[in-house]
């Protein structure tokens, strides 16, 4: 089973490199672009079989390792 | 008093450590991250600057996971002494034995140079040597060192007496300018700046002495 865990800064915690990039982009001309938050993708590819027992592990992971919690968020996604 | 100073895949600040911790008179053995156990009587850990595993994943993340990590945890949770600079501090944060976390410099530019602090508590074994409100200045050399914790965190921290140095102006986006807090039994200091890195005459500076010097003094054996 594969997982797609997208760990992104809560909402709150300034994203000094999405700004960064959110200016960036208003300097090559793209207007409009209201805000930019950066944050990574992490794939992994799981032995487990069922879901359940992947989610059960990867929030495990995310929990422990993959995300700061403190100032980070994540999203678990299963294929 | 014995001191450890952790070494990691990437630690480039441990030597600096242990010269300064041994130049104040500590018995200073270096522990390497897959060491599972502290030397017996160890008094304080000192956690080095650097690039602990490459900064991979977040700094300090993969360093606060490694074998040695669960022995320096076991030896704060008994109530034993914890110092950790830089990326130390960031280690520290990432192991939980310091609330909050040390996020990418606000203006984005790695920062190297020398700040000007303010010890913002002397009631600490690290900070007994300075006076309260005191400026010293320390070498900072970091590309993440934008201190965050939440509202509540910080009123905590702040009622408890436990910022331990300040920023004299805004460097990094610090909340609160905040270079380095304390735990709540006050054995546990991280921050950002190097006091190793003004601990003799020849680096240009020695106000990062009397924070080893208060070290050794009140962990010595009565």
């Amino acid at each position: 089973m594969k997982a797609t865990v997208t760990v992104m800064l809560k909402t709150g915690v300034l994203d000094p490199q999405g700004e960064a990039v959110r200016r960036a982009l208003g300097s090559l001309g793209f207007e409009g672009v209201g805000g930019v938050r950066q944050g990574k993708v992490i794939e992994l590819d799981l032995a487990a079989q069922d879901r359940a027992t992947a989610e059960t592990e990867v929030r495990a992971m995310c929990e422990r390792l993959l995300a700061n919690t403190v100032i980070e968020s994540y999203r678990i996604e299963l294929a | 008093m014995k001191a450890a100073v952790v070494v990691f895949p990437g630690s480039n600040c441990d030597r600096d450590l242990a010269v300064a911790l041994r130049a104040a008179g500590a018995d200073v053995a270096m522990a390497w991250h897959k060491d599972d156990a502290l030397l017996p009587g160890t008094d304080l850990v000192a956690v080095p600057g650097g690039f602990s595993f490459g900064d991979y994943l977040r700094c300090g993340a993969i360093a606060a996971r490694s074998p040695i990590a669960a022995a320096v945890q076991a030896h704060a949770r008994r109530g034993g002494y914890v110092l950790g600079v830089c990326n130390g501090f960031q280690v520290l944060t990432e192991m939980g034995l310091l609330p909050g976390a040390l996020m990418r410099n606000a203006g984005l530019k790695f920062i190297c140079r020398t700040a000007r602090l303010h010890v913002a508590t002397a009631d600490s074994a690290f900070t007994g040597n300075f006076a309260q409100g005191q400026e010293v200045r320390f070498p900072v050399a970091h590309h993440d060192g934008n201190y965050f914790a939440d509202a509540e965190t910080l009123a905590r921290l702040q009622g408890e007496d436990r910022i331990a140095f300040t920023y004299a102006s805004s460097l990094n986006g610090s909340v609160l300018d905040i270079a380095g807090v304390l735990s709540a039994n006050r054995r546990v200091l991280g921050l950002m700046p190097h006091p190793e890195r003004v601990a003799d005459p020849g680096h240009g500076g020695t106000d990062g002495l009397a924070l080893f010097r208060g070290l050794v003094d009140q962990l010595a054996p009565a």
